[in-house]
């Protein structure tokens, strides 16, 4: 008797250490280092990656490559900012340097992001629901919302001055002269595409033009030579994705390139390209790589890849070209849900090291001196 | 448009109107109605209850019940909170009382659970999913899980076809001697300024036929507080736009003829107005979306006498299911956002068993159903779905070992108006089980069941509008169990009653259905791709005491699952899926003294990941809460009074079920209930 109730004591002590035993405390994730190859001495200190984190989800997050220490540094916001609640948020769609200020754009979370480029310690916040990009004039950030406008926002107040109407579904901008090219998608109307750059007077901040071009305009980048590089999403269905040339002295299309384009990045005379095609008859994406040279429009074959690093990449989703090395990296957003990676491919074509980053790593920007 | 919106609103008043007109015509034999099969009923209800003791633990399949009082004494106010109790279960739940709450047993996915009501399937073409947070505990007598199958052979072809089934059954009237009718008014109230009345009369409209009605509104404006903190931001918020306004209706006729075969006839209706509250994400804690639902459904089964050597079981049922999105924050040229969809489905089911010999019985089950979608979506494939079902199955039962076996044949016909549809589909599938007593004494024994089947791609995988994937092929499991049962009544002890069940099991899912991005974020399609192994085992011990005149009920439940992702040339290889704790698990205690009576439950969900990757970023911790209510009842002159309160999450712990879709925190809920007879 006296042992059958001693089991059932210390049955029941275990049972309530079980029950009411605490959660460990979640806390604040902290980032994770990986040690890649330094850079050597050059005028970029390193590069930042915003990766988007899926729809819902709130997993943006940011991570830091340090060139002069080679050190990758994973998810650094937290860290970085630990009372920020929630985090950076959900869906962080851009990421751009202008003085010694970060901007980051995240669009799930209806917000604009600025820290210190530095430290990475925020700043402050401007809310603009469904924002999507980000670009810069004059002290002035300039960011595309959904809801048909460029918000104004004061890079030294951080007040949204005013809003530019443009088309519907805005995406990217590029300013050329003083003259800010916005594509618009018109994405929420798959039957009514927008097919049109708005063209914005910086001066007076007023819509003063529409270039047509294709539907569902999504990326524009302006060479040094004073075009346009824009893409066409196309409907997803009959109608594939496209790159356009825009000349900005004539604003009108000076070139269709005929080749399916969901990213690139330009460097100097070289526009670096991802395409991504989706085959319906092998149920599969069908990947390439091209290189165009934007001094005489024409294709380079043979792509930027040399060394059969694409058959690594599942989803290549952003790149960016090193200013100073014209060294390219490029993203893999893989299936959206688990971590991504980044590659990094010298001149030669040839992978120098690839680094597992956070979900939909998407937007790169490099931090120059 | 809509045209067909208003043809099916036309079907549904019409069969209202000839429930009502048939009712009105049966409503003056309440006069001769007669009392002496009374006894009758309640020695069948007696007998039914020893025996459903006894049917979990001779069941080859694993099967957990929850019924009668248990099932009233439980925290729960929708069938999704008491299937919380059920080991091998994990509930998705959005949380609120108007949340998404669904059903995934043992790992397989929530698509391949059916969900039965009164034995008749709740279809859903559409995305294959049944919300359970919508099926209120209100008129329910049981509700039971059986992973594999059930192990009846006169049943509906669909009780056959999945992984897994639950049951739900409605009350059935029961009358006292003498008693014509009985009525039953509650009134639930409590946090998330829940307002919940309901009615249900039962009438005896003659010797043979029945009535019974039912009808329950639900309103809430479902706010509650959440916490999210990272021990230095500290962020307790309101949920917002979580209000529901339900309303449902049920009426059935039971019958039975005079060489005691039965038949029911039960018309449902459900509908509602929810907001939708999104994932709570930095930066955004309000959503203006809403969802309304009206699901209709009318059913009918009529089944041979018993204890024949040919019985015969027929069921037919007619549903209509509307569903529309309304997303105020998404503006097209055409305005918001606002998708609607009208499903109907056809079904009919025969299931004939003969008994060849007195341990030998084989039955033929055949079913047939029809399933069509329409939406306002552009481009809308319109599909339509015939399906087949014929279920060939074989027992033979001796007093120590019963061994069960069946193959289904399923033919799947589908039709679309635009782009390319699936076509035809042919499987075989088959299901083998057993259960052995291997002593003398019948305490213990011993099961093992396989189980090789499928789910159909949903209309959603295979056309929805630029996602779907119409060469998508089904989805399969193999499950394998091994088990034992032991059951023991004890006589003048304290301890009255032990009932231990545990089972070991391996399944595996291949041709996962899942999406794949393709060129952009805003561009997925559907694609057969991803393999998962499981590896479980689940325990459920039952205890009950009496001390005096205190009664005391115990259960116990833990299930731990290894379920990892084993696609070929993944990332994420041998890591454990999205959402499955390796641990999960249960306790409830009931204490029953005079006419009150007292319940503790306690349900653990030990850690998880919301992502593939098994890293700290995708770590949901685990989540634990506690339940307390008292139950009140008396009676005076021939009413019966009840009075409940419940404190949920008595430590007001704050969790995600679903991440960034937070959990109410400590909440109350009072019930009052009089019985008339």
């Amino acid at each position: 008797m006296k042992k059958s109730l001693s089991i059932k004591v210390l049955t029941a002590l275990c049972l309530a250490t079980i029950l009411w035993s605490c959660r460990k405390d979640k806390g604040v994730t902290p980032e994770e280092q990986t040690q890649l190859p330094g850079q050597g001495s050059t005028a970029v200190n390193g590069l930042y990656v915003l990766n988007e984190g899926n729809w819902g989800s709130n997993k943006a997050s940011i991570d830091y490559y340090d060139y002069a220490t080679g050190v990758y540094r994973k998810n650094i916001y937290g860290q970085a900012n630990p009372s920020a609640t929630l985090g950076l948020g959900d869906v962080g769609n851009d990421i751009k340097i202008y003085g010694s200020k970060l901007y980051i754009i995240v669009n799930g979370s209806g917000k604009l992001e600025i820290l210190d480029v530095k430290t990475a310690k925020k700043l402050a916040q401007v809310d603009i629901s469904n924002c999507r990009y980000l670009t810069f004039y004059k002290n002035k950030a300039y960011v595309t919302a959904y809801e048909g406008f460029v918000a104004v926002v004061d890079t030294a107040t951080y007040k949204l001055d005013a809003k530019i109407t443009v088309g519907r579904e805005p995406e990217e901008m590029a300013v050329v002269g003083d003259r800010l090219y916005v594509a618009n998608s018109g994405g929420y109307t798959s039957s009514n595409y927008e097919r049109t750059l708005s063209v914005v007077d910086l001066a007076t901040s007023k819509e003063i033009k529409r270039i047509d071009v294709a539907i569902n305009l999504h990326r524009v980048k302006a060479d040094q030579y004073g075009d346009l590089y824009v893409t066409s999403r196309g409907n997803y269905g009959d109608v594939k994705s496209n790159l356009y040339v825009i000349d900005t002295k004539t604003e009108a299309v000076k070139r269709k390139f005929d080749i399916e384009a969901s990213n690139f990045a330009i460097d100097k005379d070289f526009a670096y390209i991802i395409s991504t095609a989706w085959s319906n008859a092998t149920m599969s994406n069908v990947i390439s790589y091209s290189k165009i040279n934007v001094k005489d429009e024409t294709i380079i074959p043979g792509g930027f890849i040399s060394d059969g690093t694409d058959k690594e990449i599942v989803m290549p989703y952003g790149i960016a070209v090193d200013p100073i090395s014209s060294e390219v990296y490029i993203t893999d957003a893989k299936d959206y849900v688990t971590p991504g990676t980044l590659y990094s491919i010298d001149k030669n074509g040839k992978k120098k090291f690839s680094v597992s980053t956070g979900d939909i790593p998407a937007h790169l920007v490099f931090y120059t001196k | 448009m809509f045209r067909f919106l208003h043809a099916c609103n036309g079907i549904k008043y019409y069969l209202f109107l000839s429930f009502i007109f048939w009712t009105g015509i049966l409503m003056p034999q309440l006069a001769v109605a007669q009392t002496d099969s009374l006894k009758a009923n309640i020695l069948k209800e007696v007998e039914i209850r020893h025996q459903r003791k006894l049917l979990q633990n001779i069941s080859p399949t694993p099967l957990q019940i929850l019924s009668g009082t248990a099932l009233r004494k439980l925290n729960a106010l929708s069938v999704a909170d008491a299937i919380r109790y059920f080991s091998g279960v994990q509930l998705k739940d959005y949380g609120g009382i108007g949340g998404l709450k669904t059903i995934n047993v043992r790992s397989m996915g929530s698509n391949h659970t059916a969900v039965f009501y009164d034995g008749i399937q709740l279809g859903n073409a559409q995305n294959g999913q049944v919300d359970l947070g919508k099926y209120s505990l209100d008129n329910l007598e049981e509700i039971s899980l059986y992973s594999g199958q059930k192990s009846d052979l006169l049943m509906p072809a669909k009780a056959f076809a999945s992984a897994s089934s639950l049951y739900l059954k409605t009350q059935s009237p029961v009358f006292d001697i003498g008693q014509r009718r009985s009525l039953k008014l509650s009134l639930k109230g409590g946090s998330f300024g829940l307002f919940d009345p309901s009615v249900v009369f039962h009438q005896r409209l003659t010797d043979r036929l029945s009535l019974s009605l039912n009808a329950e509104l639900i309103q809430a404006n479902g706010k509650y507080k959440y916490r999210y903190t990272n021990s230095v931001y500290d962020t307790t918020v309101v949920r917002h736009n979580g209000d529901i306004l339900a309303k449902r209706f049920e009426a059935a006729l039971f019958g039975n003829t005079a060489d005691s075969s039965k038949w029911q006839l039960r018309i449902y209706n459900y509908d509602s107005e929810r907001g939708l509250p999104g994932a709570i994400v930095a930066n955004k804690f309000d959503f203006s979306q809403r969802q309304w639902d009206d699901n209709f459904f009318v059913q009918s089964s009529y089944q041979s006498k018993t204890d024949q050597r040919f019985q015969f079981l027929a069921n037919a049922k007619y549903a209509y299911d509307f569903i529309r999105y309304l997303d105020p924050e998404r503006v097209s040229l055409f305005g918001a956002l606002d998708n609607r969809y009208a499903q109907q489905e056809i079904y009919l089911s025969l299931a004939n068993q003969y008994q060849i010999l007195k341990f030998w019985d084989i039955s033929l089950s055949t079913d047939y159903s029809y399933q069509q979608l329409d939406a306002n979506l552009e481009n809308f494939a319109y599909p339509k779905r015939q399906t087949a079902l014929i279920a060939l199955a074989s027992k033979f039962n001796w007093q120590r070992l019963s061994i069960q076996g069946n193959v289904l044949a399923t033919l799947v016909n589908d039709q679309v108006k635009t782009n390319s549809s699936a076509g035809d589909k042919t499987e075989y599938t088959p299901t083998i089980m057993a259960s052995w007593q291997p002593f003398k004494n019948n305490d213990f024994r011993l099961r093992a069941f396989y189980k090789s089947i499928f789910r159909m791609p949903t209309f959603n995988d295979l056309y929805y509008t630029l996602i779907g994937n119409s060469n998508l092929s089904p989805e399969y499991t193999k499950q394998y169990d091994l088990g034992f049962t032991y059951s023991k009544f004890f006589k003048a002890v304290k301890l009255t009653q032990i009932s231990i069940q545990t089972d070991i099991y391996y399944n595996t899912v291949r041709d996962k259905i899942i999406a794949i991005p393709t060129l952009s974020p805003f561009r997925w399609s559907m694609v057969n791709l991803g393999k998962v192994e499981i590896k479980g085992l689940e325990t459920n011990i039952q205890c009950n005491w009496n001390f005096n005149s205190f009664n005391l009920n115990t259960k116990f439940n833990y299930t731990y699952e290894k379920a990892i992702d084993i696609t070929q040339n993944s990332a994420v290889f041998g890591q454990q899926i999205p959402y499955i704790p390796l641990n999960s698990g249960a306790l409830m205690l009931g204490l029953d003294y005079k006419n009150i009576s007292f319940n503790y439950s306690y349900i653990y969900t030990g850690e998880r990941y919301s992502q593939k990757a098994n890293i700290p970023v995708n770590y949901v911790e685990p989540w634990y809460t506690h339940d307390l209510a008292v139950r009140f009842a008396f009676g005076y002159a021939k009413v019966n009074y009840s009075i409940a309160a419940e404190v949920n999450n008595v430590f007001n712990q704050y969790y995600d079920v679903v991440l960034n879709y937070p959990m109410p925190g400590r909440n109350f809920r009072i019930t009052l209930i009089t019985k008339f007879k």
